[in-house]
């Protein structure tokens, strides 16, 4: 095929009316083939997912056993099928995971025959390199070892199961993110991200940051995970659980979350709506059993999954911030 | 053309996205649609009231919903783009609240990119300023398909039609010199909630609908089903001894997303830029086997024949498909930091392929104040200029005018790869000629 021919054709009027654009005759009988807002949803998520592969050299998948990185790993499996995800899967483990959390993350890597990596926080604070925080909570103590992780396996790309819709400062994350050498995150200089043309290159010594279901809400989660019939860890559904309340949160009664003398336990029917570090990770009351019950109640809840579960968020109004500029999740 | 009501839209995404210069209300907004919708949870609400208090204010700032930076709360202007997400009985909506500051166009680029609407804020007591042309300008060139102009603050002019008026002849005029002719107005007081969920009894002289009503009845996108098929390829998907199942070690598949159109097994297709042809064979999404594909599904086809395709390559229909070319035309909204020369050499990236180009020459720039375009030696931070391109090795690209997905380009600077300009193929500038009048056909809107 030749190579000069000029396509553009400028139209007589100035920068073209909005609206429509004239459509070819080639597929004109389509109008009820509109994806749902579920299907839209995974195909941009897959779209993110292939284009970083392509682009990178060496990304990695951040799997926490958690259900959005879940979500996310089952997307992965399904934009490389049948060929397995030619990437590794990196946890962060806090020392301070749910053990049946840590037993599904297991089990999974098995099924899917993935290479998993483990940044352990225990290892630093064991030789010194972190010290534990007065407040117990590990979550902020995961960054170093993330950042280590990336550069000893020199990653060049990371993806996360972060959503915009969990948190003020998440709202604001590109779908593809760059961090500088430090693992730093710059908000007040993002890499402008135009259509859905994504950009990931930088320089030696950067990463990016990959956020596939950036657009997804808690509700879309659970309705994929329905829809999908994608097994959990057990705890996102409703169990009973010797618990403590301590600022408004359910508190699991364990060896790094232990009442103080003026809280009572009590054994109650409970979930999680988020999974992190045990010490700061509250769970909810909740009877629902099944994930169509969960996609009700997420549905009708009148808090974030945050406010009501994490009590690290609570730290101060830019808690997720702060963590954030410092190169955490 | 018929009527547009609520059922037609029922179930669809819309996605909006706000411009308009600094301290026109955008974030104030975008709080009170999502207040007002009953959108915010109560943890929200309470640390917005929590730091509005701390602040001596009292009421709440609903702009802290979406202004979450530490940096944007100092400043009390927004830095980059917040999205937002809830949905009505009738529709789901994505809000991308935009910064209105010079300094941040290219976060409003990047919010306007992708929008359905984009809702243009203008201060009654201010009227058009440099930044409402220039985000009109920008949501013009990406054929944004909808636009709303909301004249703010309408409260602090004491609810006056005669300001109304005059303000909105003032945006409609310059959105038609730029080629918006159907922009439609409404007035709001996004920090009172006027006109904005519900109709208000201050404004008597206005019998449009809310805002909300508005955006429940919008018509959805285009669909770019209804274009001709094309579908980048992004991967190829060759398992061999790593096929987790045996009967799929000689599995080969195109991998990429339905840029547009459909495609149905049995078609034939061509390979760009090569033009050798073959037949689609089978379409898989994940396990699931399908018959067809449309855009925007993510998906990988297998091929009748084993000709050479790779990652970058565009496959399309046979009947129309594209003419790779080297040499393209096209506007820039330029988003780097250092100004745009002619000579330099750049990449860009179209659909999956990435391949260098040199700037032939810089055509024009938009001149702001008056419009038209003016020659320019070099195109500055938020410049927008038309340029001609010579790339290293032949693109199937379109014309942006008829396909968003086939005539957009990024431009990267090899260096740091950054992002420094967004293209659009085939668009042309205001010459300062007489504004077009509304198109003939045009749907007609009934609320
Ligand atoms: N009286 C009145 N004040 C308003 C109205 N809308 C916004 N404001 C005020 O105008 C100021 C700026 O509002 P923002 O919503 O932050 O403006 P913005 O357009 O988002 O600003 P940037 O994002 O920085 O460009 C705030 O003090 C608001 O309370 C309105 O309808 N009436
Ligand atoms: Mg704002």
């Amino acid at each position: 095929m030749t190579t000069t021919t000029n396509v553009t054709t400028p139209t007589a009027s100035p920068l073209a009316s909005t609206g429509s654009a004239p459509s070819s005759l080639a597929a004109g009988d389509s109008d009820d083939r509109r994806l749902s807002h579920l299907d839209a949803l995974e195909a941009e998520a897959i779209l993110v997912i292939r284009e970083m592969a392509g682009e990178l050299e060496r990304p990695a998948l951040l799997f926490s056993g958690g259900k959005d990185s879940v979500v996310m790993l089952h997307l992965a499996t399904k934009a490389f099928w049948p060929a397995p995800i030619p990437f590794p899967v990196l946890h962060v483990d806090t020392g301070h995971n749910f053990p049946e959390v840590l037993a599904y993350r297991d089990e999974t890597v098995d099924r899917l025959g993935l290479r998993l990596v483990v940044a352990s926080v225990q290892d630093y604070i064991d030789d010194g390199r972190l010290r534990e925080r007065a407040d117990g909570t590990r979550n902020p103590l995961q960054t170093m070892p993330l950042l280590d992780a990336i550069n000893d396996h020199r990653f060049d790309g990371v993806f996360g199961g972060g959503r915009r819709d969990e948190e003020k400062a998440r709202a604001k994350e590109r779908i593809v993110s760059l961090r500088d050498e430090f693992g730093q995150w710059d908000p007040k200089n993002q890499r402008p991200e135009l259509w859905n043309l994504f950009n990931p290159r930088h320089r030696p010594g950067e990463h990016v940051r990959v956020f596939p279901i950036s657009n997804w809400t808690e509700v879309d989660i659970w309705r994929y995970i329905d829809r999908e019939d994608i097994p959990l860890a057990p705890l996102y559904y409703a169990h009973e659980r010797e618990v403590f309340q301590r600022d408004g949160m359910w508190l699991a009664v364990g060896p790094v979350s232990r009442p103080r003398d003026d809280e009572q336990t009590s054994t109650r029917l409970v979930r999680y709506r988020t999974v992190g570090d045990m010490s700061c990770t509250g769970a909810v009351e909740s009877p629902a059993r099944t994930n169509a019950e969960i996609v009700v109640e997420v549905a009708a809840s009148t808090m974030t999954e945050r406010g009501a579960t994490r009590a690290d968020d609570r730290i101060s109004e830019a808690a997720m911030e702060d963590r954030k500029k410092e190169g955490y999740f | 053309m018929a009527t547009n009501t609520l059922t037609s839209t029922r179930g669809t995404l819309l996605r909006l996205a706000t411009a308009g210069s600094v301290d026109d209300g955008k974030s104030t907004l975008v709080g009170r649609l999502l207040h007002d919708t009953k959108s915010v949870l109560s943890d929200q609400l309470a640390a917005v009231e929590r730091v509005s208090r701390d602040r001596g204010l009292t009421a709440a700032d609903l702009a802290l919903l979406t202004d979450g930076l530490r940096a944007e709360r100092e400043q009390g202007i927004t830095i980059d783009v917040a999205y937002r997400y809830f949905a009505t009985a009738n529709r789901s909506f994505v809000l991308a609240d935009c910064p209105g500051h010079v300094q941040y166009t290219r976060n409003t680029v990047t919010g306007s990119s992708t929008a359905d609407v984009v809702v243009l804020l203008v201060d009654a007591r201010k009227g058009v300023l440099e930044q409402t042309r220039r985000h009109l300008a920008v949501t013009a060139l990406l054929r944004v398909p909808h636009v709303v102009v909301a004249v703010n603050k309408i409260d602090l002019v004491d609810f006056s039609e005669a300001v109304y008026d005059r303000v909105e002849a003032e945006v409609q005029a310059v959105a038609r010199e730029l080629g918006v002719v159907d922009a439609i107005a409404i007035p709001v007081s996004a920090l009172d909630g006027d006109n904005v969920a519900v109709r208000s009894a201050r404004t008597p002289w206005y019998s449009g609908p809310s805002l909300l009503e508005l955006l429940e009845a919008l018509p959805p996108s285009d669909d770019p089903a209804n274009e001709s098929f094309r579908l980048p390829v992004q991967l190829v998907i060759r398992p061999q001894g790593a096929a987790r199942d045996e009967q799929h070690r000689d599995y080969r598949g195109y991998a990429g997303q339905v840029a547009s159109g459909v495609v149905r097994v049995g078609d034939e297709v061509v390979a760009l830029p090569s033009g050798r042809r073959t037949t689609v064979v089978g379409i898989d999404l994940g396990e699931r086997t399908l018959d067809e594909a449309f855009a925007p599904q993510s998906v990988t086809l297998r091929l009748a024949d084993e000709i050479d395709i790779s990652r970058g390559d565009v496959i399309a229909a046979a009947v129309d498909a594209p003419e790779p070319t080297q040499d393209i035309t096209a506007v820039l909204c330029w988003l780097g930091d250092v100004p745009l020369r002619p000579g330099q050499r750049l990449l860009l990236k179209h659909g999956s392929r990435t391949v260098q180009t040199a700037v032939r020459s810089l055509d024009g720039a938009l001149d702001l104040d008056d419009l038209h375009t003016a020659p320019s030696e070099a195109l500055s931070l938020n410049d927008i200029g038309l340029v001609t391109l010579r790339l290293a090795s032949p693109v199937p690209v379109e014309n942006y005018a008829t396909s968003r997905r086939g005539g957009s380009f990024l431009l990267i600077d090899a260096h740091d790869g950054r992002t420094v300009a967004a293209g659009m193929v085939g668009a042309t500038l205001p010459t300062g000629a007489p504004a077009p009048t509304r198109p003939e056909g045009d749907e007609a809107w009934e609320i």
